[in-house]
């Protein structure tokens, strides 16, 4: 469980150093200064190094499969470990599937959250909605699949979805027999644990944009919502943007909540009710018992695809984060 | 704070390595690594042999048995355990330097959760198939209605459920269906994982269990040891021999007895015992078995191993039943003896001929 990321704050700079001072400062570098700056160049090397290390680490391993499915890998979806036929299209599906699910269900709901925190909520009740918030991401992912097992899936099953059903099974979105283990329940799950990611970093970007746009657009005649929509979020966009992608990583790479409850099924189905399979989740089932080369060198390409996405996903909210970034620049540094 | 954690690490290291110094000198230290199934037995005897002789210091890390081949291929442990036998490939990659011990035995039983029905039900392997091919998918199907007379059995779904995670259980449950139904030998085959045609997967004995207890309708194969901790009712199988069996310990070294009865005695003992012979055979059983070298090059190291394997199949065979692993059959433990006695150590053989135990 990886703490809540750094907030958007901007830190409160000293003032500036003139030339003159900046230069004296450069020319008189101690010895001292000269061993600390090397360690920590090599610290701060260290994890960039630590990421080629893994892609190249991944790679290699992945390549008897990567030489022998190729691109065809993505497409396929047998997973025939005794016949050593791979393909991972029903785990990039799932994955994908399940975090969209997560997404949808979260976004709005933390970002509900933190308007009301940061701008409707009365003083004292903030600090402790954030802090319960916050302390969702402190639960280990093992007892939210329990949560799953024993408690959301019985709750689906035979509450929710015999009422819902009347409205919602015309929907090819819920169609089959529901069984509980379904990527409805794993999406569900990773809603509750990714909403604490984007609640306290929208909570953050909300925060820091500065009183004046505020009451400008207060002073404008805009209602307290209206000001929300048309200023604030506008505003902090670049910055929220950011917390969904983080909020969007966390859910490709959950692996114990959702093995609990997603049915472990090698199937591509648009049914949200149906069993389903991710890749995080797979690697950690298959890869301690993976007897034969070819399953073994399969898991670590679902492994170096998954890396892949991971990155494609961060590049995406980069891009994206640029492009809303010009003209507001708040927040743009918070993922 | 993270300072007092690193003082505490530091001294708890210190004090290890302290008592490293002080431990007696000839202290071996032999790693095994591998199959987590009979790792709770593995580590019971782990523990009482080193209460036996403290000089011998045995670590056994259940990392699956996918893993425990690979690191005994690399030498990077001293014995390697799992619960499928090496393929003839595998053993190619280590020069066939390798022998396999079983140590104790395990069986596979399905469990299921029919709303309204207690009775102890009855299977036969081609229902069995049937369900998990997919091909029976109502409990009031005529297939099971057959065998099961005087039980009345609902028009409800079944819902398949299978292990999700790789393991020794699918191993057994898949290697049982491959010998009775030769279409599901045919179309998915036997391993540690397989591709299924339908269910759910669940991860581990617990996932499985959830699922069939959770789900109305539900079937799924547990370890019987899984199934007697945790008070998991379970359903007969029918054996070779006709008779519907009870899984237990003492049905499950039946098994045993029966598949290596006329066993030829230069056996590799890379054997099946699903199926086998007998009349009160339980069907669903299965070795596992420590991977040893045939030849090693450290003898204080070699004797030590090997001491503690004679052990294991004699002496630790009195812990099996208090952990519900059922006991080898005393034909098997007869010829591991001279399995045993055939490994050298530089040429020359580690256990004299004439040895009875440490």
């Amino acid at each position: 469980m990886t703490d809540i990321p750094a907030t958007a704050l901007e830190p409160q700079l000293a003032p500036k150093p003139t030339a003159e001072e900046r230069w004296r400062a450069l020319r008189t570098v101690s010895r001292g200064d000269l061993i600390y700056r090397s360690v920590l160049t090599v610290l701060a090397m260290l994890l960039p190094l630590l990421v080629l290390l893994i892609a190249v680490e991944l790679v290699a391993n992945a390549m008897p499969a990567v030489s022998k499915f190729g691109v065809g890998f993505l497409a396929h979806s047998t997973w025939d470990p005794v016949r050593g036929e791979f393909g991972a299209l029903p785990l990039i599906f799932g994955t994908l599937y399940s975090s969209l699910v997560a997404l949808v269900i979260a976004v709005p709901l933390a970002l509900g959250c933190a308007i009301f925190l940061t701008e409707f909520s009365p003083r004292w009740l903030r600090t402790p909605v954030a802090t319960l918030i916050e302390l969702l991401a402190a639960v280990p992912s093992v007892i939210y699949g329990l949560w799953g097992i024993f408690v959301l899936i019985p709750l689906l099953r035979d509450h929710i979805w015999p009422v819902a059903r009347h409205v919602l099974d015309k929907l090819p979105i819920f169609s089959g027999v529901f069984y509980g283990p379904s990527v409805l329940a794993a999406g569900v799950i990773l809603a509750v644990m990714v909403l604490p990611y984007i609640t306290a970093v929208a909570r953050e970007v909300l925060l820091a944009v500065p009183p004046s746009q505020r009451e400008a657009g207060l002073a404008l005649g805009a209602t307290r919502w209206e000001t929300v929509t048309t200023v604030i979020l506008p505003y902090g966009r670049a910055g929220i943007i950011g917390a969904v992608i983080l909020g969007l990583g966390r859910a490709l790479g959950e692996t114990m909540a959702v093995t609990m409850v997603i049915g472990n099924r090698h199937e591509v189905s648009a049914s949200l009710l149906q069993p389903g399979y991710t890749m995080a989740a797979a690697i950690a089932n298959e890869f301690s018992e993976a007897v034969s080369d070819m399953h073994l060198a399969a898991l670590f390409m679902v492994g170096a695809v998954l890396f892949l996405i991971t990155i494609l996903a961060n590049t995406l909210a980069r891009v994206l984060v640029w492009r809303v970034a010009r003209g507001s620049a708040v927040g743009s540094t918070a993922i | 704070m993270t300072k007092r954690i690193i003082g505490l690490l530091a001294v708890a290291a210190g004090s290890l390595w302290l008592a490293r110094g002080a431990a007696a000198q000839e202290t071996v230290r032999l790693n095994g690594a591998g199959a987590t199934f009979p790792q709770p037995i593995y580590q019971k005897w782990v523990l009482e042999y080193h209460t036996l002789h403290p000089n011998i210091e045995i670590n056994y890390q259940g990392i699956g048995s996918g893993g425990g081949i690979r690191q005994f291929t690399d030498h990077t442990v001293d014995f390697g355990a799992s619960d499928g036998p090496m393929t003839d490939a595998q053993i190619q990659a280590v020069n066939g330097d390798v022998l396999h011990f079983p140590t104790v035995l395990g069986s596979v039983v399905p469990t299921y959760n029919i709303p309204g029905v207690s009775a102890q039900l009855k299977f036969t392997g081609d229902v069995l198939a049937g369900i998990w091919l997919g091909q029976i998918t109502k409990w009031n199907d005529s297939r099971i209605t057959a065998i099961n007379p005087g039980v009345s059995l609902p028009d409800q779904d079944i819902v398949v459920a299978h292990r999700s995670d790789g393991s020794g259980t699918t191993y057994i449950w898949t290697d049982y269906l491959s010998k009775v139904s030769p279409e599901w030998k045919q179309q998915v085959g036997m391993g540690t994982s397989v591709n299924w045609p339908v269910g759910l997967g669940g991860q581990g004995n617990p996932g499985v269990a959830n699922i069939v207890k959770q789900t109305p309708g539900a079937i799924g194969y547990v370890e019987l040891i899984y199934a007697i901790q945790n008070h998991i009712g379970y359903g007969l199988v029918r054996n070779s021999a006709g008779n519907y069996i009870e899984a237990s310990l003492a049905t499950t070294t039946n098994a045993a007895a029966g598949a290596v009865a006329n066993l030829d005695p230069n056996t590799d003992f890379r054997i099946s015992i699903t199926n086998s012979d007998g009349a009160q055979a339980y069907p669903i059983a299965s070795f596992t078995w420590l991977l040893l070298p045939k030849q090693m090059t450290d003898a204080a190291k070699a004797r030590a191993l090997l001491d503690f394997v004679w052990w294991a199949l004699h002496g630790g065979q009195q812990y099996n039943e208090g952990l519900a692993y059922a006991k080898l059959p005393a034909r098997v433990v007869q010829l591991e003896e001279q399995h045993l006695k055939s490994i050298t150590v530089n040429g020359q053989p580690v256990l004299p001929a004439n040895y009875r135990g440490r």
